[in-house]
């Protein structure tokens, strides 16, 4: 995209649309990466709710799955996680591995 | 009071501080204003103290703010909230405006504590109807941790670094919750992320009051703090449960006590994780590890006089 | 119909404000500002008008309040001096940057050290960079009828830019003249609606003011900036055609004295432009052709036009009422500028006189035009910068 020139510019410098950093995507930032074991989440949404990163998506009050695309793969939700029986529902794992 | 704070129901709203904000990884920071807008089911506007959230939200054209929002400098988040209030007075009563709108500042301890201090006093004072709410992660993260007055003692920051003679901060944390609270405004409150409910509950509360309010709100910084990335909730647990960083609200100068640990840990335990006190856990620097905790049980003793006597 | 009256300048300007009854108010006492917001307080107290006002605890938090609420958006004014405007010096950048037509009376007054609280201009010529239009106002009626004026100006949908309308501290607003008001009708119809652009009280369009811009941007900005800047003399040329229609009282970006035919001349500002009129009337009666022009818009600066009007004077003095220690006086600076591009330009000389409220006398300004006399007849420049009226 060509970078815009200083006749293309909103006056004041104000950012017109709200929420447009949607457009920015922060996943690649991510050394770890957040695996979500459905069959051991009891649907707390603790993970959603610590999530500094809006990064956990939720249906109907329904956790689903990662995004991907906005994770820094801090690990706060695989810490915070209750898990089932002992046995956490979200695990790190290394990018890349 | 039906508080409709149940995750299901919070999650089906919509974020008002959306995914793509550039903050650090594991910040304590976005979660705090997460959860400040959750609890707020009103139109709301906020402004924004210079600092780590206000540069890594509002970037070029991206902005991770769904609400209007408004940031002018370091020093003036309350100051420039104050006007935009105002503003919004001043239409509604010449009847060119009806919704009702809420207000909210954010600043960080260096833009709330030290340089935002007199901004935040004269808001409060003037009586404008809003909430300001500091995100205390206890220095000046953004320009690269230095010291604040919020920075708590013992602390290594690069402003006062624990060197071989002078062994990191030797002041104490000013109490700027009660400093707020000494203006006589309706409501101060100290939250932290941890006790998620405990805060929404009292942002809800805080809504509802008219007039200043403030609330401090722990908001812990693994760069800062040097701790990892994935433990900025565990940290402010352990702050509330070590009584280092207590659950509080002070309504109409009446002090409650909203969360008392069942055991207090030692606040070594908040400490040890964290690499900024690590040079306290020396033999040589013992006194001063003593010395803190000796300063969280004086506090902590003081406010539940507080809540008694309230 | 015109109200013949006889006010200070500070209530003539309380009194546009009053007429032109904004949505919101920053007020903080300042001398010798301090009476103008008084007045207006009195006017909201008294039910003259509905604004709103914010009674700041300082300068900084009175532009940083007034910043929000014309981003809120509505129409806002406050008023200052000297050490006041001087606090708000990193807001004053950014109501500009932000593109918000906040109206600010500005009553000059020297800067400390030493602490002095009378007229000079070192404070708003401190303010010249800011991104601010500035207008100077030479007594009472002008700072009364600029006040209106900077409304149109600043609140222009091709500007939106914050607008200072200087007047002397203390020669201009604390000394009874007689002046004329418009009616309230006549100013309120004159000034307007207040138009909103990007007003964050918009709930339906959520836009975010103040973002950070980095090296791929910032310097785009600017230039859109600085674009704004050079569309604004043709307003202030407009506005002041319309005012004319109303009041019968004419304004450019400067003001000339009988400088057409003029040989040697003074270039300034404010209020000791009156007592250099004067002077000027003697030395034309001795058969001396000695002229005057009096800047009324400082920013932007009207390069072209000044130039043009100067071009045929032989000599000219550029008196500045503030200095920039180990510079020429700001003025100076600018009328060398607007000059330099001319082939036969007058020679120029730059005075330093009446800092800190000292007296500008006749006497000052007979010295300047039989210095000037001389050297349009040929004396060499001893010194291009000098103080007048200070002791040795």
């Amino acid at each position: 995209m060509k970078p815009k020139g200083w006749k293309d510019l909103a006056p004041g410098a104000v950012v017109l649309e709200g929420g447009s950093a949607v457009n920015f995507k922060t996943g690649s930032w991510r050394a770890f990466r957040p695996v979500w074991k459905e069959e051991n989440c009891i649907q707390c949404l603790f993970c959603w709710l610590y999530c500094p990163d809006m990064a956990i998506k939720v249906k109907d009050g329904k956790r689903a799955e990662f995004d991907y695309d906005f994770c820094k793969g801090c690990g706060i939700c695989a810490l915070e996680c209750p898990g089932k029986k002992g046995k956490k529902a979200i695990e790190m794992v290394e990018e890349g591995k | 009071m039906a508080t409709g704070l149940t995750l299901k129901e919070l999650s089906k709203k919509e974020d008002r501080l959306t995914h793509g904000h550039r903050m650090c990884s594991g910040c304590g920071a976005p979660t705090v204003v997460k959860m400040v807008l959750l609890a707020t089911d009103y139109p709301v506007i906020a402004s924004n103290a210079t600092g780590c959230l206000e540069v890594s939200t509002c970037i070029s054209e991206y902005t991770a703010w769904k609400i209007p929002w408004i940031h002018t400098a370091f020093e003036n988040a309350a100051a420039t909230l104050s006007g935009v209030e105002t503003m919004y007075r001043s239409l509604k009563k010449r009847g060119m405006i009806d919704k009702e709108i809420k207000f909210i500042a954010f600043g960080g301890d260096g833009g709330t504590y030290d340089i935002g201090l007199q901004s935040l006093s004269g808001a409060m004072e003037r009586g404008h109807d809003m909430i300001y709410i500091c995100y205390d992660n206890g220095a000046y993260m953004n320009t690269g941790i230095q010291r604040s007055s919020a920075t708590p003692l013992g602390a290594d920051t690069t402003t006062c670094p624990a060197g071989s003679v002078i062994p990191g901060k030797l002041r104490s944390r000013k109490d700027l919750t009660k400093i707020m609270a000494a203006h006589n405004i309706p409501y101060a409150a100290q939250a932290s992320p941890s006790h998620w409910m405990d805060l929404m509950k009292k942002v809800k509360k805080a809504h509802e009051i008219k007039g200043p309010k403030f609330m401090n709100i722990l908001s812990p910084c693994n760069r800062g703090w040097r701790s990892k990335t994935n433990d900025s909730i565990t940290l402010s647990k352990l702050a509330v449960n070590s009584c280092y960083w207590p659950l509080y609200e002070i309504e109409d100068g009446v002090t409650k006590i909203t969360y008392t640990p069942k055991e207090k840990v030692p606040v070594a335990e908040f400490m040890k994780p964290q690499g900024r006190f690590k040079h306290l856990f020396a033999p040589e620097n013992e006194w001063l590890l003593k010395a803190v905790q000796e300063e969280v049980d004086k506090e902590w003793e003081k406010l539940q006089k507080e809540a008694k006597c309230g | 119909m015109a109200k013949v009256v006889a006010v200070t300048g500070n209530e003539a300007c309380a009194n546009a404000l009053r007429q032109v009854n904004p949505d919101v108010c920053g007020i903080y006492p300042i001398t010798p500002q301090t009476d103008m917001m008084q007045r207006f307080a009195s006017f909201i107290a008294d039910g003259k008008v509905d604004t709103e006002s914010i009674l700041v605890e300082s300068e900084h938090s009175s532009m940083s309040a007034c910043i929000g609420a014309a981003a809120a958006g509505g129409r806002v004014v406050t008023a200052t001096s000297s050490q006041g405007l001087a606090l708000m010096w990193e807001m004053l950048h950014i109501a500009s940057g932000d593109r918000l037509p906040i109206i600010m009376p500005v009553v000059n007054r020297a800067l400390s050290a030493p602490l002095n609280i009378h007229g000079d201009h070192s404070d708003a010529m401190g303010a010249r960079d800011t991104g601010w239009i500035q207008i100077w106002s030479e007594n009472a009626q002008e700072s009364y009828d600029n006040t209106i004026q900077a409304f149109r100006i600043g609140e222009h949908m091709d500007i939106r830019l914050p607008v200072m309308v200087c007047l002397d501290g203390f020669i201009i607003s604390h000394s009874i003249e007689r002046m004329e008001y418009l009616e309230d009708d006549e100013v309120k119809k004159f000034v307007g609606e207040f138009k909103n652009f990007l007003p964050l009280l918009n709930l339906e369009k959520p836009i975010s003011y103040g973002p950070l811009i980095l090296t791929d941007l910032y310097h785009e900005y600017k230039r859109a900036q600085h674009e704004v800047m050079t569309k604004v003399k043709d307003v202030v040329l407009d506005v002041a055609k319309d005012f004319e229609k109303m009041s019968g009282r004419k304004y450019g970006l400067f003001e000339t004295y009988r400088l057409d035919d003029a040989d040697i001349a003074l270039v300034i500002l404010n209020s000791a432009a009156g007592t250099s009129k004067d002077v000027i009337d003697t030395f034309r009666d001795k058969g001396i052709k000695a002229g005057l022009l009096k800047p009324r818009l400082f920013r932007p600066f009207p390069y072209e036009e000044v130039a043009e009007a100067l071009k045929s004077v032989k000599a000219v003095c550029v008196m500045d009422r503030a200095d920039s220690f180990g510079g020429y006086g700001p003025l100076f600076m600018e009328i060398t500028s607007a000059l330099y591009h001319i082939k036969e330009r007058p020679v120029l000389i730059n005075k330093i006189y009446g800092l800190g409220g000292r007296d500008y006398l006749p006497s000052h300004a007979e010295l300047v035009f039989n210095e000037l006399n001389e050297i349009a007849k040929g004396a060499k420049v001893k010194n291009i910068k000098e103080y007048i009226g200070v002791r040795e």
